[in-house]
């Protein structure tokens, strides 16, 4: 069966092989583990890049197969990182805690280190006493089942209530963003619980870890390859069977699967909620290389911007969302981080660090417009596989499907 | 008096002292009444040394003599004070207001005469220089003087600093002053305070409960303010019943108004009980008595949890080291004979009586008027959002075309206003120029953004959700990279600035009302375009139904132009009017544009009607739930953005849905 699934998608070693010898390249030219060629810095972006990519397939399971353009997929992301961020920040404040109470003259009871816990934590946003939410952040165990379960459930709640009264296309879009912005503006409070607009920091440092930076970021780097591998081939299992046709149905005529008698809903509501799943995997491996949560991360542009790589990757194929994530964001950090050279006109030198903006919203809709295939659409060149020339005729029964026209692109 | 009482049994010298001391005490009096008629200078010697340090807690004598000499150079000496332009001669030691000379010398002036008394090289002098503290001092004792002055600025200044630092003392120059007030205006005033005042200050009763009721109807801040201290009350425990105390109420320990912890609490606070032993108590006392490693018998090492350290504490307390725990039945035994009140600081009971009756009644009153204000801001909200949604009405609902670049047209907008001001000073001319810059500003882009993007995409509406957003970012990192990032400063015509004020509960600004106005304008214009223009039927037939519009003549793809460039035009407008009172950024758009989708979507697609209708809930909606929780506008928008998300179960297709064929499907 395995072996199967691997014949009829040569596509999914092909990106497994590249992946494990990307994360063995960086491993031996890294500062922690081999030569000390990259950075700590830059394997940690490296590593952060691979978690994108991650949140990039699930993006593209839930819009390029599904069709449902979720503008919330972040929001899943930052609830994952927070999800781990509590437990990090709990018990990194905790050792602290104990360490500092051991000096004193009599040992500290339990409810006095929680109490200083408290104090530690809330003491930014004026408080001291845990919230309810913070109950299981003393337990890695239950804390890395809430970085599934949290995302999950707002996930299954707020699909189920979109699709049973079929909101569809822009308006769940719209709905999606509303539901990021409206938990972006909760967390910013600072009696969330979450410490408001401060968030959750201190997260590279692993507690009861005393290797340096640079063995942790080769760790986290292992493990958002091991996760976006696993994601990768979860997502590409999914697609490549039964599940995978019903769903690419429902992307090109909703109302046509539905009356071939599948529950279009629950169809919808399983790849929303995995894919929000996965999203908050790639966040809670994320924001620990990232070391700050706040709820920024959260807002609806962050998701906008989701779109905007696997758009460009070229969606509706898995390795073009990873392409684009990865391309996208690698490419943003060197023109935002001020390597790329200015380029002087005389009369005026164009600065990247204020035209890459510019330069991506304008390219993305070029690509939107002349290259609706992303640069995935470069490997179909490149395998010389054109699509069939159909005379003009679209490729589906709706005005919203798919036109030749485009499909040649 | 004294010789005519004096008993005869008195020893003849006793009398002969009683004698001296009347005549003395006549003498002294003699004495000072000639040291008022010498003039102010005695008055000033008498307190030479204090004014001459001049700290804010010792002044005080030195003021109050001088104030209440009755002297008329009195005020001109203390405002010449409070001006530091008050001067002592280092020779003798008297004061002088100075005024600078040639070089280094200045020319006194006599305070009492007026008469100048020769220049002295600053060397000689010293300049007296009082501090914030007793300047304010100095204008409390200048009021007095100030309440008649001829001045009615200095009048109206002299009743605002009243105002703002009421005082029993300036009651009695205050209703002197009443009756000599010119101007009526002014003399309403000054009655309204010396009724506050009397609230207040006034030793009767009597006099207090009227000034209260006459007040009643008030719903001034100032009046609440006044009434709030009489009502104050504080919490005491007491062995018996107070007999000379104003009791608000009885409280009984362990009901809802008082726990019994708190009841404990509070005989500790009047020392009629031995402190509680705290946690910490116990800490810091275990930690005092280490004794070989153990604490009352019991090793250090296990005083980890609450039970251990309470058994060590109680071996302590045994031994006699520390302080005994307070248990359960020390506290019943504690609150058993006690009383426990509730008392008002203000001792005279008919006076909190008729305050808390007028409170009442106030806060009723203050109540309807909260909620006529309420409604005249979500109003002025709803009128917001609706001016932000309707040109997305127009081009998602009626078009289908979803603009997710309507947010920089709004900020494109406010930006043109903000240039017109560049060139034109003048602010109402600018305005009414900005208005139709900004909306041919915004049509043009609009119109480019039909032909070169959304046209090719009208079979795809998520990808135009798309493509206009990647327009929205390089627009709004444009507009940062022409106008920075700082907020530009739109500013309204002076004829806007201030707020209509009904009350001092109820009031609205003018910029509030005029986009009011100017959303109801743009209701009826687009009204009247889709109803009663060519425009308005061809971009009803195309909607409908383009490719029968097609065949009637009609041009969809000129008709969709003009119509997205109309929607475009409208948020130029709106940017202009939404510049006025938020501060203009390139971010500007972000902050409206969920909301304007959600007015749209909440609404129904496809009718003007809708978004108005969306606007007044969402307007509504936010103001009712910031009402609830007002210290949370984060909150309120969280609570409305899920409670939209909930509507849209119930009415998916808006509050004004389109049915039949013009629904589309």
């Amino acid at each position: 069966m395995d072996h199967s699934f691997i014949a009829k998608n040569p596509s999914v070693l092909v990106f497994l092989t590249i992946l494990s010898l990307f994360t063995l390249m960086v491993t031996v030219l890294s500062e922690g583990f081999g030569i000390g060629v990259i950075s700590t810095s830059f394997v940690k972006t490296l590593g952060k890049t691979l978690c994108l990519c991650l949140i990039a397939v699930a993006m593209d399971l839930v819009w390029g197969f599904t069709g449902i353009l979720s503008l919330g997929h972040f929001a899943f992301f930052g609830l994952g990182g927070y999800m781990i961020g509590m437990w990090l920040m709990y018990e990194r404040t905790r050792l602290i805690v104990v360490e500092s109470l051991a000096q004193a003259e009599i040992p500290p009871t339990p409810a006095e280190v929680v109490d200083a816990i408290g104090n530690q934590i809330f003491g930014v946003v004026g408080s001291s006493d845990f919230p309810l939410i913070w109950a299981f952040s003393d337990s890695l165990f239950l804390q890395l089942a809430l970085v599934v379960l949290v995302p999950g459930l707002l996930a299954l709640i707020f699909g189920w209530l979109a699709f049973r009264s079929r909101v569809t296309g822009v308006y769940l879009s719209i709905l999606t963003q509303a539901m990021t912005l409206a938990l972006a503006l909760y967390l910013f409070q600072n009696d969330s619980g979450l410490r408001g607009n401060n968030g959750l920091s201190g997260l590279q440092n692993l507690p009861g870890v005393t290797a340096g930076q640079d063995m942790v970021s080769i760790w986290f780097l292992w493990a958002s390859a091991l996760a976006l591998g696993l994601g990768y081939l979860l997502a590409a299992w999914i697609v490549s069977g039964k599940f995978g046709s019903v769903i690419r149905g429902i992307r090109d005529n909703e109302a046509r699967v539905r009356f071939l008698g599948y529950s279009v809903e629950v169809y919808k509501l399983a790849v929303f909620s995995l894919t929000a799943c996965i999203a908050a995997i790639a966040g809670a491996l994320y924001y620990p290389q990232a070391g700050i949560i706040n709820p920024e991360e959260m807002a609806p542009i962050a998701s906008i911007y989701l779109a905007v790589w696997v758009a460009i990757g070229g969606r509706g194929r898995l390795y073009g969302a990873v392409i684009g994530a990865a391309f996208v964001s690698l490419l943003s950090s060197w023109f935002t981080g001020g390597q790329a050279p200015d380029i002087p006109l005389g009369f005026y030198a164009i600065k990247w660090v204020d035209w890459w903006q510019v330069l991506l919203g304008v390219s993305f809709v070029l690509v939107t417009l002349f290259a609706p295939q992303g640069i995935g659409g470069l490997f179909d060149l490149w395998a010389n596989r054109r699509p069939l020339d159909r005379h003009g005729a679209n490729l589906g029964p709706d005005d919203g499907a798919l036109r030749e026209k485009e499909a040649t692109e | 008096m004294i010789i005519r009482l004096a008993p005869k049994r008195h020893s003849g010298f006793n009398y002969m002292l009683r004698l001296f001391l009347a005549g003395f005490a006549i003498l002294c009096a003699c004495l000072t009444a000639n040291a008022q008629e010498g003039g102010l200078q005695p008055i000033l010697q008498n307190h030479q040394e204090i004014i001459a340090k001049s700290s804010r807690k010792t002044i005080k004598p030195a003021i109050d003599a001088i104030a209440t000499s009755g002297l008329p150079q009195a005020q001109a000496m203390l405002e010449t004070w409070a001006a530091k332009n008050m001067w002592m001669r280092k020779t003798d030691g008297q004061f002088f207001a100075a005024e600078k000379a040639e070089g280094r010398s200045y020319i006194l002036t006599d305070f009492d005469t007026g008469e100048s008394v020769g220049a002295y090289e600053k060397s000689n002098l010293k300049q007296l220089k009082p501090n914030s503290g007793v300047r304010a001092m100095i204008a409390t004792a200048l009021v007095q003087f100030q309440l008649s002055d001829p001045d009615r600025a200095k009048r109206l200044a002299a009743l605002q600093s009243i105002q703002r630092d009421p005082e029993g003392a300036l009651l009695e120059p205050l209703r002197a002053s009443i009756d000599g007030e010119p101007d009526a205006d002014l003399k309403v005033q000054k009655h309204r305070l010396e009724r506050l005042l009397t609230i207040g200050y006034d030793e009767d009763s009597a006099a207090r409960v009227a000034a209260i009721e006459e007040m009643t109807d008030d719903l001034g801040v100032d009046v609440r303010a006044a009434l709030n201290p009489l009502v104050v009350t504080k919490r005491q425990a007491a062995v018996e019943q107070p007999v000379d105390l104003n009791v608000a109420k009885m409280l009984i320990p362990g009901s809802t108004a008082l726990s019994r912890d708190d009841a404990y609490d509070l005989l500790v606070a009047n020392n009629l009980a031995t402190p509680r032993v705290t946690s910490n108590d116990i800490r810091n006392a275990l930690a005092g008595n280490i004794n070989g490693g153990r604490v009352g018998g019991v090793p250090v090492a296990q005083l980890d949890n609450a039970a251990a350290r309470t058994r060590a504490y109680a071996a302590l307390a045994e031994a006699g080291t520390v302080p005994a725990l307070i248990t359960q039945a020390d506290i019943d035994a504690a609150l058993d004979p006690h009383v426990f009140f509730e008392t008002y600081a203000e001792p005279s009971p008919e006076v909190t009586t008729a305050a808390q009756q007028a409170l009442e009644r106030i806060e009723l009153k203050v109540g309807l008027n909260q909620t006529l204000d309420l409604t005249l801001d979500a109003i002025s909200l709803a009128s917001i959002y609706f001016l932000a949604a309707i040109g997305l009405a127009i081009t998602f609902g009626v078009m289908g075309v979803i603009n997710m670049a309507h947010g920089e047209f709004i900020m494109m907008g406010a930006y043109t206003g903000y240039v017109v001001q560049q060139f034109i000073p003048d602010h109402t001319l600018s305005i009414i120029i900005a208005v139709p810059m900004a909306f041919a500003v915004t049509f043009a882009m609009g119109v480019a953004m039909e032909r070169l993007v959304i046209r090719w995409l009208y079979a795809r509406p998520l990808e135009t959700l798309l493509a206009t957003f990647g327009i929205s970012i390089a627009l709004q990192q444009l507009a940062k990279n022409i106008f920075g990032t700082q907020a530009r400063p739109l500013t309204a015509p002076g004829w806007l600035d201030g707020a209509w004020v009904l009350n001092d509960v109820v009031s609205i600004s003018y910029i509030r009302i005029a986009i009011f106005v100017l959303a109801l304008i743009f209701l009826l214009l687009f009204l009247n375009i889709t109803n009663r223009t060519r425009l308005g039927l061809e971009m009803r037939a195309v909607t409908q139904n383009p490719r029968m519009a097609g065949s009637m003549g009609i041009n969809p793809g000129r008709v969709n132009m003009l119509t997205f460039g109309l929607g475009s035009g409208i948020a130029g407008i709106a940017g202009v009017a939404i510049g006025l009172f938020a501060k203009v950024t390139s971010d500007l758009g972000n902050d409206y544009i969920v909301q304007s989708f959600m007015t749209v979507v909440v609404g129904g697609v496809g009718n003007i009607w809708g978004a108005l209708a969306g606007a007044g809930m969402i307007g509504f909606l936010q103001k009712g739930i910031e009402w609830m929780n007002p210290s949370n506008t984060l909150a309120a928008q969280t609570y409305m953005i899920i409670f939209i998300i909930i509507f849209i179960q119930f009415r998916p297709r808006g509050i004004i849905a389109l049915k039949g064929r013009a629904a589309g499907d």
